[in-house]
């Protein structure tokens, strides 16, 4: 199967999540595969997509993509679409990946495997799982014919790098004269310079436990300890109550994640949080009540207070990562 | 300003998910259906937009079986003013073929916006409301979390990660509501009445051939038993062990780095 994978950059940066999805396809192809770019000053940047399995590199390098925009990136994935005619296309599920893959199908008619957590070839069948109902339960999905394309789940699939590969071969994407329609007219960082829940390989959430917005900086402290991997989380009754943005919220209503560590404090485990990080591959539960339903998806379990507890975590973390 | 909001009506968010018999569907006995989370933001936000304009009206717009009429009731009892049933028959159709039958729907319909929640609460798919756009032709702005509308064009913010973007599109256009929007209204005693009397128009689904079958919905396997760590409350512990916070934590780091080698 030939497949060829979309590139996230912002701002010059590759994200993660896009370097996942080239792994796997070079996975899943058995060898090199094709990916495309779309940005301003970016050419240094496709180089580097050789060391995570792309053996040639489509690029769309000019003025009017600094900006994400559909038709702009949307664009220049079509046209690599185009030249190249892959079997499939990988596309990271992160908030540009969802905007572009259902717009992108619909023009080629297509379908998508979205967010998938688990992807395979059978023959001519490209076939994932995904979690729906927020991972209460799991599809099994496949796209039998046609131009197949699928969103990957970030942090779940492996970005495998060799450093050894070749410069992967570059063609220049002419797109012609773009006419932009939904236009980006600025961008505000809602969190600072936080890393987003969704792309955190360590989340430590907050829930009712922590009894009012001025519990936050023992939650932030025990996040800061976990290093510069980790991000903040919420349930959603606090988003409710008020004491933090909707940005922060895991859950059914929020986002879902699936970091290697979540560490849930003073979160009783609503059925709607859970199925937001049940797929997560360690649960910590630190909890008041140990009949609180969170502990029974958890690894590990404390029923402690959080306030004395948590600050006591977090030096033990620190102790330990400095041995 | 007139806007069609498309509203799917699914399991509850509190709903405990059984798979049917056949190995691919939930089993819906004792499922208790509500209007999609997302899609009450759409609808507050295109009601009180017509409120605000003193003008033009708001459609609601659903496809599924029977059941999906009461929800476009419960969406007219808040201030919709007319609904389309498009009448599933039954047929598994995926996003693409949803989209295919809403835009054809839509299209000869005097519309400014067409409204989806960012997301299906259960398929969680995020697929129908850009593939319509694309469908129709018009711009679409996907998760938007602040929606303005001015003279002939839209001006929204976005969430990504991290960040809003802000967008500007014209009209007409497609737009996917987030939470953060708005807060939705209750229906109220008055609105429930005045819902009985508003029209619904009916359509039958077309069939498309699907591009993505869904072979096999399976329960996620049960997790194994939490380990608990003892003392970690200074007041009453689990298994009775003296309380020792730091001690836990320390335990606990220890099982994180060196068991769950997560650290």
């Amino acid at each position: 199967m030939k497949f060829l994978v979309f590139i996230e950059q912002r701002d010059g940066k590759i994200r993660k999540a896009s370097l996942e999805a080239l792994s796997l396809a070079a996975r899943l192809a058995g060898g090199p595969v094709s990916a495309v770019i779309a940005g301003k000053a970016i050419g240094e940047a496709a180089k580097e997509l050789g060391k995570f399995g792309a053996a040639k590199v489509y690029v769309a390098d000019r003025d009017d993509l600094a900006l994400y925009s559909n038709r702009g990136y949307g664009g220049a994935l079509q046209a690599a679409r185009e030249k190249e005619s892959p079997d499939a296309v990988l596309i990271a599920a992160t908030s540009m990946g969802k905007d572009l893959a259902p717009r992108f199908a619909a023009k080629n008619d297509a379908g998508v495997l979205a967010d998938v957590m688990d992807l395979r070839v059978e023959g001519d069948r490209l076939v994932g799982v995904r979690p729906v109902y927020s991972g209460k339960a799991r599809a099994t999905v496949e796209a039998a014919s046609g131009l197949r394309v699928a969103t990957t789940r970030p942090n779940v699939f492996p970005a495998e790098k060799n450093d050894g590969a070749a410069e992967p071969a570059i063609e220049a994407l002419d797109l012609g004269a773009l006419e932009i329609r939904a236009r980006v007219t600025g961008i505000t960082a809602s969190g600072g310079k936080e890393l987003d829940v969704t792309e955190a390989d360590v989340v430590v959430s907050g829930g009712r436990g922590i009894k009012g917005p001025e519990g936050w900086p023992i939650i932030r402290d025990l996040v800061d300890a976990m290093g510069s991997g980790a991000a903040l989380g919420a349930s959603r009754a606090v988003v409710d109550a008020g004491w933090i943005d909707h940005q922060y919220q895991v859950g059914q209503t929020g986002k879902v994640v699936s970091p290697t560590l979540y560490v849930a404090c003073g979160i009783s485990g609503a059925i709607q949080h859970l199925a937001g990080m049940g797929t997560s591959k360690v649960i910590v539960a630190i909890n008041k009540d140990a009949d609180a339903p969170i502990f029974k998806v958890a690894t590990y379990g404390v029923v402690a207070d959080l306030f004395p507890f948590v600050p006591e975590l977090a030096k033990a973390v620190r102790a330990i990562k400095s041995e | 300003m007139n806007s069609i909001v498309c509203i799917a009506y699914v399991p509850d968010t509190e709903t405990k998910i059984r798979v049917a018999a056949d190995g691919k569907s939930i089993d819906e006995s004792d499922v208790k259906w509500i209007v999609s989370p997302y899609d009450e933001y759409a609808l507050e936000e295109a009601i009180k937009t017509k409120e605000s304009k003193g003008a033009g009206a708001v459609t609601v717009l659903s496809l599924g079986p029977e059941r999906a009429k009461t929800g476009i009731r419960e969406c007219l009892a808040r201030g919709a003013d007319d609904g389309i049933w498009i009448d599933s028959k039954g047929d598994a159709l995926d996003a693409l073929g949803v989209a295919r039958n809403i835009a054809a729907a839509v299209k000869d319909l005097p519309r400014d916006v067409v409204w989806f929640g960012q997301k299906g609460v259960g398929f969680d798919e995020s697929l129908v409301g850009p593939m319509v756009a694309e469908l129709l032709g018009v711009p679409h702005v996907a998760n938007v979390v602040k929606f303005e509308a001015g003279d002939g064009k839209v001006v929204c913010e976005r969430e990504i990660e991290g960040a809003h973007e802000h967008v500007e599109a014209p009209l007409p256009c497609v737009i996917t509501a987030q939470k953060g929007l708005n807060e939705p209204r209750y229906a109220s005693l008055k609105g429930i009445m005045a819902a009985k009397k508003k029209p619904i128009q009916e359509r039958a689904a077309e069939t498309f051939a699907p591009k993505t079958t869904l072979t096999r919905l399976e329960l996620p396997p049960p997790p194994k038993p939490c380990h608990f760590i003892p003392g970690g409350d200074p007041k009453s512990s689990a298994e009775g062990a003296a309380a020792d916070p730091a001690g836990a934590a320390r335990e606990l780091a220890r099982l994180l780095r060196e068991e769950a080698k997560v650290i």
